[in-house]
């Protein structure tokens, strides 16, 4: 069973100068667990993208990331995994929702498709949510009440003895 | 963000140091479109050497500075990007009107 071990929320306006703060603070949290570099620049990758959705599309004066740390518990690895329980190291990671309170995407399943976008003629690659897809491990996009959007994403980090 | 040019032979080379997002995107833009247009070089070639970060809001703007380029008439190539900055550029086929070649700026 996963177990959430430390969690942050964080509300920033939304305003591109802030792009680097949010990515640099979630990927600082995350640093806890101990993941590769790699995966932290995934990560960083994958806030930016979704915090660059809510400054440009959504028309929100704020937006709010919320962000979790979870880690398998012990008798998991244990009982599940009894003859590799030498070499087993346990999993952990992070589950971020970011949620806007703007005008809302009016089709998800069309805003995730790669290269689309609503402002072609800005020099946008319409790549965003492909991108998330990539660099983590789960994407989910959903309508947020009473308007906005909700953008939830996990990933899970390999190495994690240190947690 | 800041764009960088050194002209060897017939090469402009042009390094990206800093962190190309939403935030420093118009900044780079304009300094890229200012170093591109008044060169007189056959190639150019942007060094990602020094970028700390980028992401899909950069394919905007290589993308958006490869349609004003290939008018002219001058290739644009890509030289050590990141691991992250180079799975982006793979999965929007960027490399196919920017061939990642060697070396720098430095």
């Amino acid at each position: 069973m996963k177990t959430v071990i430390n969690t942050i929320k964080l509300q920033i306006d939304a305003k591109s100068c802030n792009e680097s703060f949010a990515r640099t603070a979630v990927a600082s949290f995350a640093a806890q667990l101990d993941p590769t570099i790699d995966e932290i620049n995934d990560l960083k990758t994958a806030v930016s993208e979704a915090v660059t959705n809510c400054i440009v599309h959504s028309n929100s004066k704020t937006v709010l990331i919320e962000a979790s740390l979870w880690r398998n518990d012990r008798e998991e690895a244990v009982t599940k995994k009894p003859t590799k329980i030498l070499t087993e190291k346990y999993q952990c990671g992070i589950a971020i929702a970011i949620t806007d309170f703007g005008t809302g995407i009016a089709n998800i399943e069309k805003a995730l498709e790669p290269f689309y976008t609503t402002k072609p003629d800005q020099e946008r690659s319409g790549m965003g949510f492909t991108v998330m897809q990539s660099f983590m491990d789960s994407l989910k996009v959903t309508h947020a009440k009473p308007s906005g959007t909700i953008v939830q994403m996990t990933k899970t980090f390999n190495n994690c003895a240190g947690a | 963000m800041q764009v960088k040019t050194r002209a060897h032979k017939n090469t402009l080379f042009i390094s990206l140091d800093g962190e190309l997002d939403e935030f420093t995107a118009e900044y780079t833009r304009i300094n890229l479109d200012q170093a591109m247009i008044q060169t007189r070089a056959a190639q150019i070639v942007i060094d990602l050497a020094n970028l700390r970060f980028m992401d899909s809001t950069g394919i905007g703007v290589l993308i958006g500075r490869y349609k004003k380029m290939k008018d002219k008439n001058i290739p644009i190539y890509i030289s050590n990007p990141s691991t992250q900055a180079e799975r982006i550029f793979k999965m929007t086929g960027l490399y196919s009107i920017m061939p990642k070649v060697q070396g720098g700026v430095s």
